[in-house]
């Protein structure tokens, strides 16, 4: 919000003295996400005054851009909103694959499911739904879904389920040997049975965790690789399990928006973040990985081998990257996690 | 009066109601107009509505086609909920009464120039947030909160007490924040109460219980019945206070409506939601404006 305020008071001085920038671009982020320094960086290499403003959901994004007149160059929505962007006509093909900084983009991020080769949008950041636990309280296997599925009786009324319905919805569906956006009927009754019997075991269903974990008031849950990240550094004892049997991974990408007026500082924007020490900065800030090789050597000390951006080999492979559900599988989910919490 | 005159007064009349009348049905049926609308319409694949017609939303508000047996049952998930929403509700009620009906005694009886004090003091924990309210709460009741840490080194108890993330939880938060609601309209049928009538029904040899009960509280009875409108609407459709101090695990019909709009992506089930949560006021409304219709008729 600070944020917002100064840089727009920055853009508004840029309006009423002769507008010494070359020009504008103006970034419509999730709030608290954008790194100031990369922004001012940004500023000084190509003289462009950059305006953000927050937003605080996929949804609140899609329904301005798609409302019109918001004067937005850029957008960044999630890996499941973006066929949704692009199917409705709102994002441009800006063509980033032709960029000079994409060599940089990891190759695993490029044909990504949600736009193949990378025609519209650049990897922000990117992160994965896991398992937090405090290890003082239980020192077994913590790489499962069983740590909130099938409870040791360590954790039992210790645990909190972050009620986000399809990142907990997909987990369980893995862990029962179901597939991403599954409709299968004799898995989803399963499904549906682990839950209602497990929920007796969790403490709460809960956002803003971070505190709870690191006093110790819960010691396990379905968390957020960056929360749970935060939970360590301030409580040693907390560590972060990637489920065995799949986990979700999200990524937020940077896109121009269809109908945007500084196409060509857009288009800079997108090639200034896929070089390494830019992306590197994003990381610093929002702590979450990003999808730019290199970008490592130029991160913070405690999040170059932080175990919740870097999973071993093994783990990393259970990663199933979040698409959009069809309706009929969505309407099932919704029925299940309405049951759950009744 | 002159015909002219009358129309001229009928005219002005409505010329000064225009503002508030505009207000009115723009403001307050035009929305509630696009929610009906949107109630009988198909939801969209990404949110949204689709223009067509469709009464699937209002069949699942209490009826339900199970996925896996395809039988058609009553919506067993969605009546928990009513049921849940309702029952806390008059239950915050029946608190607040509790704790209210003394209060607003105990101020009403005060010298007149030391009642404006006690009112303010009600009156304060409204100047701040509602959600700073709800952590406040939820930070004195926590497992290592304020309420536990004492208990603890008192000796009372030997391990935490979980209140978090309960039932009792969400109905103290509910309660305290609803209190005043239900103290401002006793207080306010109290203030013009005449206890010389305390003293004539002593006189007659009732006792406390009896004068309580068949004079003070007759007449308090109109705010009583308010206070109790007053705070059982707004805990039908609270939000933050069962997504904050009931740990989410629980929703009531508020947080099922949201459910709807969000993650659920069926707007036409959370409009038909909406609307009945609507009917369940109106029909508390009603039985308010019947009790408090009868109260006249044995007054005047």
């Amino acid at each position: 919000m600070k944020l917002t305020t100064t840089f727009s008071a920055l853009a508004a001085m840029a309006v009423a003295g002769a507008a010494s920038a070359e020009g504008q671009l103006n970034i419509y982020n999730w709030g608290n996400y954008t790194s100031p320094e990369m922004i001012e960086k940004f500023e000084q290499e190509y003289d462009v005054e950059v305006t953000v403003t927050d937003y605080d959901s996929n949804d609140t994004a899609l329904a301005k851009i798609k409302a019109g007149g918001h004067g937005f160059d850029i957008v960044v929505p999630s890996g499941t909103y973006v066929p949704i962007f692009i199917s409705e006509g709102l994002l441009m093909e800006s063509r980033p694959n032709e960029m000079e900084n994409f060599k940089n983009m990891d190759p695993q991020w490029v044909d990504v499911e949600f736009d193949p080769g990378r025609n519209y949008t650049v990897p922000w950041q990117w992160g994965t739904v896991g398992m937090t636990v405090n290890t003082s309280v239980y020192g077994g296997d913590i790489n499962t879904a069983g740590i909130y599925l099938d409870p040791p009786d360590e954790l039992k009324g210790k645990i909190n389920v972050v009620p986000e319905m399809m990142d907990v919805m997909s987990t369980a569906i893995y862990y029962m040997g179901g597939e991403q956006c599954t409709t299968d009927k004799e898995v989803l009754k399963q499904v549906r049975d682990k839950l209602v019997e497990a929920k007796q075991h969790w403490l709460s269903m809960d956002y803003g965790n971070i505190e709870k974990f690191a006093k110790g008031d819960l010691a396990a849950g379905v968390n957020w690789n960056g929360a749970s990240m935060r939970a360590r550094l301030q409580n040693a004892d907390i560590a972060y399990g990637y489920p065995i049997d799949g986990y979700p991974v999200w990524m937020d990408n940077a896109a121009i928006v269809a109908d945007a007026q500084n196409v060509e500082n857009a288009r800079l924007f997108l090639n200034f973040i896929m070089a390494p020490e830019n992306a590197a900065m994003l990381s610093n800030f929002a702590k979450y990985a990003n999808g730019i090789v290199g970008s490592a050597e130029f991160m913070d000390a405690d999040l170059q081998d932080a175990p919740e951006i870097n999973p071993s080999d093994e783990l990393k492979a259970a990663g199933v990257l979040s698409k959009t559900c069809p309706p009929e599988a969505q309407k099932i989910y919704t029925a299940i996690w309405t049951e759950l919490q009744k | 009066m002159s015909d002219a005159a009358t129309t001229r007064a009928t005219r002005s009349r409505w010329l000064l109601l225009a503002p508030a009348l505009a207000v009115l049905v723009f403001a307050a049926s035009g929305p509630l107009l696009i929610v009906l609308i949107y109630s009988f319409l198909t939801p969209g694949d990404y949110g949204g509505v689709v223009w067509s017609l469709s009464p699937d939303a209002w069949f699942s508000v209490v009826m339900e086609q199970d996925f896996f047996t395809e039988e058609i049952g009553f919506a067993d998930a969605h009546l928990s909920i009513f049921w849940r929403s309702i029952k806390l509700s008059l239950m915050t009620a029946l608190l607040t009464f509790v704790f209210g009906f003394p209060t607003a005694y105990f101020i009403a009886t005060r010298p007149r120039e030391k009642r404006d004090i006690w009112m303010l003091l009600i009156i304060i924990p409204f100047w701040t947030n509602l959600l700073i309210r709800t952590f406040a709460i939820m930070e004195l009741i926590r497992a290592e909160g304020t309420v536990n840490s004492a208990l603890l080194a008192l000796g009372i108890i030997d391990e935490p007490i979980q209140m978090l993330f309960t039932e009792f939880a969400i109905l103290l938060g509910m309660a305290y924040v609803y209190l005043p609601l239900m103290v401002l309209p006793i207080y306010a049928s109290l203030e013009r109460f005449d206890f010389t009538l305390v003293e004539a029904g002593y006189d007659l040899y009732a006792s406390r219980w009896r004068v309580l009960r068949k004079v003070i509280f007759p007449l308090a009875k109109p705010g009583v019945i308010a206070g109790s409108i007053l705070v059982f609407v707004p805990s039908l459709g609270a939000y933050v206070t069962p997504r904050v101090l009931g740990g989410g695990k629980q929703l009531m019909l508020g947080n099922l409506i949201e459910l709807q709009f969000g993650a659920g992506r069926n707007w036409p089930l959370g409009a038909a939601l909406s609307l009945t949560l609507l009917a369940i006021v109106m029909v508390a409304l009603i039985l308010y404006v019947r009790a408090a219709g009868n109260e006249e008729v044995r007054h005047g």
